[in-house]
């Protein structure tokens, strides 16, 4: 603590690199998450899954499961129907979007490799598994639906013949006069980019513990999610309880990244256990059934054009968008966001007056794919980067040159893409100088020409990106969504000076609580080490959106600041009663209250004291308030985005097909940078992210549509040992939506980093005319690309 | 059919005996029985290095033993490091680069870098990158935790000088 | 992910280990490193009743170096094969191949014998036997036999043992005459299992090859040989190695099968460059004495 004890005064603390407590805690081994906390009579949950892709459920056994000692109850689909609606993922401001009635456990038919059938509870997980395995279902296998087209051919078998074909939503966006531009222009490059699934990986699965106090009908679930109140709101709503007997925990929650949102059988099915049994059930995901369940994210195929003039500019794209979302849209922000921001971001960064998107969203019997980190981004960065390197190689022109040429410029904002998205105001040019210049381009194209002589390829390649973060009041709950876009926060001062922050954002180790507390003893003119912050229960936490889209600082950094405002003028109220002063003479500096000369009139656990303990000594009628809330909805554009250029240097090993990445740098704008020491790590861990979806990451099923990437041998995820240094570099421009002036920086590593990666590859294959559009891009797609195999 | 077999061993320093199952891993006993829930279990299968503990001065992964086999071993885990001056210096590292966000796999990756540091005092930033390699991090970009790694070979060696 | 229930032993000798095991027969199985049995175990892919822990039993573990050859008892684990300056010295391509195997933690206690009991044939050392021609010394309540490593592993996750016999040690010969070894593999990341790799071993007369051993892992079900590019390279100079015809021999004889991040095209290509890559490093290494 002496660190921050010693701090400068507080008007230093936004933007400062200034590690979390937490940090310290977790290094020292004081996590405290949902598998780490004990409860008396705890129950667990193990399920029964369906081995196949798709089959209608003819028989349940349960007999010789419930007979084993140890096994508390054996309870299937139909058993959970009269504790839990159904749920089902659609929206209004997507129509057309249709999904299915989903139940925590399958009644009937089974629509993906590993969904749930069977819940089995016993008085440890390893008796739950016994059980389990002494469960027999009787399936009738059906055909699965699984590749793209054949979802969407005539004929095919359906997912949910109720709704009668695989298309579950389709979305056309036209500027008009795409097809005039195409025949016109001088330049038209096109391509067909496939993006494997991938998954979350978060290290701490998914958890949760359920405990209903039958007396009360009063249900606790302590639960590693991103959204404590979404999923009060859910509990409450589908098991059929008052929202104010349900109490969400978030703890410490390890690594979430879009996934731990998602509302999922299982998660369902335990507290709907807990219900019926009436004491703690805990559900923790073995890592077999996160591959199975978790949610997926990408599985993209895009046919995409771009239209280009003799000079480099580009004109106009026409991308057709096919993506497959597993057997159900989730809920509840549906399976629909990830195309649709796809084919919305296409082209974002450059000044292209003609789009045309069309997007096919299918079902499949794969596992349910959804939300994860830079929803959409990657597709849409990927798509676009490769296409306007593509259409710079063929006039000859730099890359980034290309760039230059098409970025939206700083005389144009505010800007609208064709897609209809608002920009303030990017900083593109200023970016790519940025980088440029960090990356020292000139020297690595020289090094570049003398290793290729030499026989050793590198590459090197760009992605700009623009990135949504903060999304506004009218996200999710215009469609319908109870999932709220604003945030709230109550900040009380203690007797003793020091401020407790209630804030109804949340903390997945991005440092969420460190920032907040920055934010407060700035505005409030107290020191770091007197701001203790608390998150994650809905009980003690005011009502809000939570952690989600590159909300955190950006919408709950105004909330904590206004609310740091109101307390702050509330205790030099208090201040200039006791002082018998008046309050604008007075201020509130490193904890103490100052006068307009500076000199020191009291601290604020003198203010404390007196407030709390001896208001007798106050004018009658003065009510001392040292407890404020205030909320904060997001105001002025949908988003605000942020925006960034990447670069990858990269060697191929051409013989063998693998890649070495040897730097990457970031250059972003994310507005006011609070803490350049977590936003530089952010980044850092959304690139790693993007550059496993580049090289390494793959969900692999076969030809029956069962899972094969099931263990973290198979499914290979990015390690120290294969990750680049990567350099960060930042350009500021405050957004003025915003009084703080912070955008989110969540997702922006994770945006560009394939995209990158795609074109540093085929930049270094160019001299063999061989170019990969497959993402990962493994040896053995890069050996094909090459002739090799 | 599970039963309760006696456990003695050194745990963090302090002879100790428990009951466990046969099936129980090292890491389940750490964590369920005997409480230490800095080692964390994020796989079971050996790949994530979540559960990486000391035995008998080794690392190793602490979901790939039974508990059972710990009979008369010297078990130490990140709570029992907490005096040991090789780790404290990792921990003020990893504190002041920020090389953890959810802290899930920090146990595991102090762990593995002090075993690296007392097997190599003053490795390389390969070599950091290469001993890491099998502890996963989904959340840090990694390069914290090798400056961490690497600072703190720096600090040790200073005081050590 | 949770195993099934089992009973568990831990043994003291080999005379006990054997009466259980006969008792028992199949359903129990011998725990050494536990590091491919463990997995198993909690994947309920392998369901032992009885689980027999020979991390104890005296005399399974260490390396002594005989008249004619290094003995290396089934139990000696990674770390220790590295350590080793026996092995260092006498089978050098033991040495080489242990970073190559996973990460440190489950080198603390991964054991030889386990190793090739487990027979996976994308590991490396069933390779690096095959190159040292080993010899594998297995044991049961009948008796000992020796089984030659060519003859040893049969198939995935198969070899040569009969059921109530384990592995007791392994005896390399001790090199009689100038030799170079060396062992690679192609992965995606350190510590993985192989895409394709091979281990080498040119045994050296006159500036020639007097013997070659190329030993291919993770392009089969099992490791194995390559004896048409091993005949390219007999009797060439060191100095000049047929590289490309004893890698065209290789891809022409080899019929690789696939997994799951490679087909057979790939693993063949690649064994091709692994070996190739070794050859012109052994040559090298050659030229610089
Ligand atoms: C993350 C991870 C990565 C890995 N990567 C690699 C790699 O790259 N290369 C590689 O080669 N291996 C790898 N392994 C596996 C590792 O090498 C194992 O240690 C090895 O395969 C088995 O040895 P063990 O001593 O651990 O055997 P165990 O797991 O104890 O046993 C394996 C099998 O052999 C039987 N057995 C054991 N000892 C004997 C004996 N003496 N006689 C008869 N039967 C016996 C057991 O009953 C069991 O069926 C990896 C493991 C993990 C967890
Ligand atoms: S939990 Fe042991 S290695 Fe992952
Ligand atoms: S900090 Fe979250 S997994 Fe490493």
């Amino acid at each position: 603590m002496t660190e921050q004890r010693t701090l400068p005064g507080a008007a230093g603390l936004v933007g400062s690199r200034l590690p979390r407590e937490a940090a310290r805690r977790h290094a020292r081994g004081g996590g405290r998450f949902v598998d780490d906390i004990a409860f008396a009579r705890l129950a667990h949950v193990a399920f029964v899954r369906s081995p196949y892709a798709h089959a209608r459920i003819t028989g349940i056994e349960t007999a010789a499961a419930r007979a084993l000692p140890g096994v508390l109850a054996v309870v299937t689909g139909e058993d959970l129907k009269p504790l839990c609606h159904p749920w089902v993922g659609v929206l209004n401001h997507f129509p057309g979007l249709k999904s299915a009635p989903q139940y925590p456990l399958a009644i009937d038919a089974a629509r993906w490799n590993g969904e749930p059938v069977v819940a089995v509870v016993a008085e440890s997980r390893a008796l739950a598994e016994d059980g389990a395995d002494l469960v027999e279902v009787s399936y009738e296998p059906l055909p699965p639906v699984l590749d793209l087209d054949a979802a969407q051919a005539p004929g095919a078998p359906v997912v949910h013949p109720d709704l009668e074909d695989n298309l579950a939503f389709a979305l056309e966006l036209d500027t008009g006069g795409v097809e005039a531009v195409f025949a016109e222009a001088a330049l038209v490059v096109e391509d067909e980019f496939r993006f494997g699934r991938h998954t979350a990986l978060t290290l701490e699965p998914r958890s949760l513990v359920a405990d209903f106090d039958p007396a009360l009908r009063q249900l606790t679930v302590h639960h590693a999610t991103q959204t404590p109140f979404q999923m009060q709101d859910v509990y409450a709503r589908h098991l059929g309880l008052e929202e104010a007997d349900v109490r969400v925990v978030a703890p410490d929650v390890g690594g979430s990244f879009g996934m731990k949102l998602h509302v999922y059988g299982e998660e369902m099915a335990t507290c709907a256990l807990s219900v019926l049994l009436g004491r703690p059930v805990k559900f923790v995901a073995d890592r077999l059934e996160s591959f199975q369940t978790d949610i997926h994210a990408r599985d993209h195929r895009v046919r995409a054009r771009m239209a280009v003039s003799e000079e480099g500019e580009i004109l106009a794209m026409d991308v057709v968008d096919e993506t497959g979302i597993g057997p159900y849209s989730v809920y509840p922000r549906t399976s629909a966001v990830e195309g649709n921001q796809a084919i919305r971001l296409m082209g974002g960064p450059y000044r292209m007056p003609a789009y045309r998107g069309r997007l096919k969203v299918v079902f499949q019997n794969k596992t349910p794919m959804c939300q994860y980190r830079a929803v959409g981004h990657p597709v849409a960065c990927a798509v676009t980067e490769g296409l306007v390197d593509k259409a710079a190689a063929r006039l000859g022109l730099d890359p980034l040159e290309m760039r230059r040429r098409n970025v939206v410029t700083q005389d144009m904002y505010p800007h609208r893409s064709p897609t209809g998205y608002m920009f303030e105001r990017l900083s593109h040019e200023e970016c790519a100088a940025r980088i440029e210049q960090m990356m020292g381009y000139a020297r690595l194209r020289d090094e570049q020409a003398e290793l290729r002589a030499r026989g050793i390829h590198r590459g090197i390649g760009f992605a700009t990106f623009i990135e949504i973060t903060n999304p506004g009041p009218a996200f999710y709950g215009v469609g319908g969504a109870r999932i709220s876009a604003q945030d709230g926060c109550v900040m009380k001062m203690e007797p003793s000076g020091q401020i407790r922050v209630d804030v109804s954002v949340t903390e997945q180790g991005q440092g969420t609580e460190t920032i907040m507390a920055q934010i407060a003893a700035t505005h409030l003119g107290v020191p770091l080490s007197d701001v203790r912050v608390y998150t994650g229960d809905t009980r003690s936490s005011p009502y809000g959106g939570a952690t989600w889209a590159s909300r955190g600082a950006g919408v709950g950094g105004p909330t904590v600041m206004k609310t740091a405002q109101a307390l702050r003028d509330n205790i030099l109220d208090v201040a200039a009663t006791i002082l018998q002063a008046r309050p604008e003479e007075l201020a509130l500096r490193d904890g103490c209250i100052v006068d307009a000369a500076g000199s020191v009139r009291m601290d604020l656990a003198e203010l404390g004291r007196i407030a709390y303990f001896r208001p007798d000594t106050l004018p009658a009628d003065y009510h001392p308030e040292l407890t404020v809330a205030r909320h904060y909805v997001p105001q002025g554009y949908p988003f605000a985005f942020t925006n960034g250029i990447q670069a990858s240097h990269l060697e191929v090993d051409t013989e063998t097909g693998l890649v070495r990445l040897l730097d990457h740098w970031v250059v972003e704008d994310c507005g006011t940078v609070i803490n350049p020491l977590l936003v530089d790590e952010q980044v850092r861990g959304g690139v790693v992210q993007g550059l496993g979806a580049a090289l390494f990451e793959e969900v692999l099923y076969n030809s029956e549509g069962a899972l094969t990437t099931a263990t973290m041998a198979d499914y290979l995820a990015p390690m120290a040992g294969e990750m680049p240094d990567i350099h960060v570099g930042h350009v500021v421009t405050p957004t003025l939506t915003s009084p703080l002036g912070a955008k989110g920086v969540g997702e922006a590593g994770t945006a560009a980093a394939p995209a990158a990666v795609m074109n540093a590859i085929n930049d270094a294959l160019s001299p063999f005319g061989a170019e990969l559009r497959q993402m990962p891009f493994t040896p053995e797609r890069i050996l094909a690309a090459l002739g090799k195999i | 059919m599970d039963s309760l077999f006696p456990l003695t061993l050194r745990l963090n320093g302090q002879q100790v005996r428990h009951e466990v199952t046969q099936r129980t891993t090292l890491a389940e006993f750490l964590r369920q029985t005997a409480g230490l829930t800095a080692t964390h279990i994020g796989c079971e299968h050996g790949v994530c290095g979540a559960c990486t503990v000391m035995v008998d001065g080794r690392i190793v992964r602490g979901c790939l033993m039974f508990a059972l086999q710990a009979e008369g071993a010297e078990v130490t885990t990140l709570e029992g490091l907490a005096q040991d001056a090789a780790m404290q210096a990792l921990q003020k590292r990893f504190h002041e680069h920020n090389a953890l966000q959810c802290g899930f796999c920090t146990s595991g990756m102090l762990i593995t870098a002090r075993a690296l540091l007392e097997d190599n005092p003053r490795p390389s930033r390969d070599q950091v990158r290469e001993h890491l390699s099998g502890n996963y991090c989904r959340c840090t970009g990694y390069q914290a935790i090798v400056e961490a790694t690497l600072g703190a070979a720096g600090d040790i060696e200073e005081g050590a000088a | 992910m949770k195993a099934a229930p089992f009973d568990y032993v831990r043994v003291e000798s080999l005379e006990e280990l054997f009466s259980l095991m006969g008792a028992i027969g199949d359903d129990a199985l011998i725990l050494a490193g536990g590091q491919s049995l463990v997995p198993a175990m909690a994947m309920r892919m392998a369901r032992p009743r009885l689980l027999l822990d020979v991390n104890h039993i005296p005399g399974l573990s260490g390396v002594t170096l005989g008249d004619s050859a290094l003995h290396i008892g089934a139990l000696t684990r990674y770390h220790e094969l590295a350590a080793s300056p026996e092995i260092a010295r006498h089978a050098p391509l033991i040495a080489a191949a242990v970073p190559l195997i996973a990460h440190e933690a489950i080198r603390s206690r991964g054991t030889l014998g386990g190793n090739i009991a487990h027979a996976d044939p994308a590991s490396e050392m069933p390779a690096v036997l095959l190159a040292l021609d080993a010899t594998i010394h297995a044991e049961s309540g009948q008796g000992g036999r020796t089984i030659p490593a060519c003859d040893f592993f049969l198939g995935t996750y198969e070899t040569a043992l009969a059921p109530g016999e384990i592995v007791r040690s392994v005896s390399i010969p001790r090199p009689q005459r100038a030799e170079r070894s060396a062992i690679d593999e192609v992965v995606r990341r350190a510590g993985d299992y192989a895409m394709a790799g091979a281990a080498i071993r040119l045994v050296a007369e006159a500036g020639r090859v007097a013997e070659a051993r190329i030993a291919l892992f993770g392009v089969a079900d099992r490791a194995l040989r390559c004896a048409p590019a091993e005949e390219a390279l007999r009797g060439a100079e060191i100095a000049a190695l047929p590289i490309e015809e004893a890698v065209a021999a290789l891809r022409d004889a080899l019929e690789p099968l696939a997994d799951l991040h490679a087909g057979a095209a790939t693993k063949r290509h690649l064994a091709g460059v692994v070996t190739g890559r070794l050859l012109a490093g052994l040559q090298e290494e050659h030229e610089n004495g």
